[in-house]
């Protein structure tokens, strides 16, 4: 691999590894939440539908910066963690994923969503009368239907997660080999003199990955669409 | 095991009061759209939680207000069969159809894969995916995953009404089966009264949400006072009858009925074959004397059991034929001049059409 430097090289690597447990870590809650707004009844619906919805409509340095306050060391949250488990997500690649999955989680969760409101609730219904509770009946009909809405939206959440910037920057900064994901470290590259080159090939890398993620969910939604579109 | 159904619920202004009991074979919630049916069988089910009542399967307490029993759906036990068959689309027909039994504890499992597939004939379907079967396979595999639950007993809701006429009397031998072979009390609720004549050992008449009448099927059809619940085109009583023998020069079949002999069109079925045939009140003729000279072929002498309501331009009369009760639609005029009364003896002429062969339950029937 020596047509990307070292630097370059380590920029991929961070941000494959944020994307991924990013999108990893968010995937349960994405589909809680999914499932909350799309058969939930419950007070506060439309507070918490808002609320997952806010990193998509606010500026991303704004987010940046109220996780800043939330997660930084002295922040309400953030100090909770470190005393408690010793965890510190500001300034290090953990804080960086969560920034990442804040920012992609409306998408993800949108797309869950949408393949839950595709479920026949009248399929859930047939399992209960034949002897499956609420927990079985999410387990071996629900869950294997919505399969390929949560692979879309973990597909589309982890392309998301690799271009995330403002969020990241803001919150965790740009240290090499820390918290520099490929977008910050093309930004990096574009402040310095000669780093058009460099920045040219991250450019490159983000692109092949965002279209591979792309088609990638595409294929899987038609895929398992077609196996179910013919009932 | 049986299963026992009292229940009121509301919904808006309308109100259902409806108590039942369910032996063995198929008992018939019958009655227009709209007036409970699938109410009543959703309640049994734990499906709509009545505002009062109790329900009793198998002596087991499903649902009793007075006791606060109300047990969820899953832990009822009940085979449901709905009107579009609702099998998982994700999982195979041999997946669909033991989906139920792995929940069922071990020790009620009584019904076995290989025997549930030979009743419904189901076998080559086994490693196909729900979405390329046709309808009528379709609710076969529903039913059959509804039986191999195990359940106390088995709701149907209109399970044809979602089928064309082929299809369903595809299907309508293997219900026969399911209520001769399986030793469970069945459920079912349709709006089609050749389905229930053809199915059904007992009918629960409903309508607006109240039982207007409970009895064996030959009893409660062939009684005038059913006859608004029915439909004034589509009532009518239906005959026990045995293939005797079939006439291959003309193509007709005979029948024996506990009245008299009875030809039809061609049935497809052995000599000795029990067959069920329906005969609509306004297919039938009353003669006082045995007529001469008539083309139509089947004429039983019978006599008049009870006269319905005499209020409007048609009565309905209620005939004995044989040891068999029939229905008849006469003009009030006719019954004034003819001076028909109860005991009264006279002839049946069945015009061709009465003896329709899709009402003729054989394995094979065919609608027209």
């Amino acid at each position: 691999m020596d047509w990307l430097s070292p630097d370059e090289w380590t920029a991929v690597r961070l941000s494959l590894q944020v994307s991924f447990w990013a999108t990893l870590v968010s995937l349960p809650f994405g589909v809680l939440t999914a499932m909350a707004l799309a058969r939930g009844n419950f007070w506060g619906k439309q507070l918490l539908n808002g609320l997952v919805h806010l990193p998509l409509i606010l500026p991303p340095v704004v987010t940046g910066y109220i996780l800043l306050l939330l997660f930084g060391r002295r922040g309400a949250i953030g100090a909770f963690l470190d005393q408690t488990f010793g965890l510190v997500l500001a300034f290090r690649w953990t804080g960086a994923a969560l920034a990442a999955a804040v920012m992609s989680f409306p998408l993800m969760v949108r797309a869950i969503r949408l393949a839950i409101e595709a479920v026949d609730p009248k399929l859930e219904q047939a399992a209960r009368t034949l002897g499956a509770n609420s927990a079985w009946t999410f387990v071996t009909v629900t869950l294997p239907l919505i399969l390929p809405g949560i692979l879309a939206g973990a597909i589309l959440a982890f392309a998301k997660a690799m271009g995330e910037f403002g969020a990241t920057i803001t919150f965790v900064s740009n240290i090499p080999g820390e918290t520099q994901t490929v977008p910050s470290a093309i930004y990096a590259f574009l402040q310095v003199p000669g780093g058009d080159a460099s920045a040219m090939r991250l450019v490159l890398v983000s692109v092949v990955v965002a279209v591979t993620a792309l088609a990638l969910s595409e294929v899987v939604a038609t895929r398992v669409a077609r196996r179910i579109a013919a009932k | 095991m049986t299963l026992d159904v009292a229940l009121e619920h509301r919904f808006g202004n309308f109100e259902i009061a409806i108590s039942f009991a369910a032996p063995h074979g198929i008992t018939a919630l019958f009655g227009r759209s709209g007036a409970g049916k699938t109410t009543v069988i959703n309640a049994i089910a734990g499906l709509v939680k009545p505002r009062s009542g109790r329900i009793v399967a198998d002596a087991a307490t499903l649902f009793d207000t007075s006791r606060g029993i109300d047990l969820p759906t899953h832990a009822r036990r009940i085979g449901y069969v709905f009107q579009e068959s609702r099998l998982f689309p994700h999982l195979s027909v041999r997946q669909n159809l033991l989906y139920g039994r792995w929940f069922a504890p071990r020790a009620v499992r009584q019904q076995r894969l290989d025997d549930v597939v030979d009743l419904l004939d189901v076998a080559r379907l086994l490693d196909r995916q729900p979405g390329e079967l046709s309808g009528g396979e379709k609710q076969r595999v529903a039913i059959g995953r509804a039986l191999l639950a195990s359940p106390r007993l088995l709701l149907m809701d209109e399970p044809l009404a979602s089928l064309d006429e082929a299809r369903k009397s595809e299907i309508l031998p293997y219900l026969e089966r399911l209520r001769d072979e399986v030793r469970l009390p069945i459920v079912y609720v349709s709006h089609s009264i050749s389905e229930v004549a053809r199915l059904a050992t007992t009918i629960v008449a409903i309508s607006d949400g109240r039982v207007a009448r409970v009895g064996p099927t030959a009893e409660v059809m062939s009684d005038p006072d059913t006859f608004p619940l029915m439909g004034r085109q589509e009532a009518g009583a239906i005959l026990p009858a045995k293939v005797l023998r079939h006439d291959l020069h003309d193509g007709l079949t005979e029948l024996v009925t506990s009245g008299g002999r009875l030809l039809t069109p061609r049935v497809e079925a052995p000599p000795g074959t029990d067959v069920r045939v329906r005969i609509r009140a306004r297919d039938v003729i009353l003669a006082l004397a045995e007529p001469q000279g008539l083309s139509a072929l089947n004429i039983l002498p019978v006599t008049i059991r009870k006269l319905g309501s005499q209020d409007g331009v048609v009565v309905d009369v209620a005939i004995t034929c044989g040891t068999d009760d029939l229905l008849v639609r006469v003009t009030r005029r006719s019954v004034e001049r003819l001076g028909l009364a109860a005991g009264k003896s006279c002839f049946a002429v069945f015009k061709s059409v009465a003896v329709a062969r899709r009402d003729i339950s054989t394995v094979d029937a065919k609608p027209d």
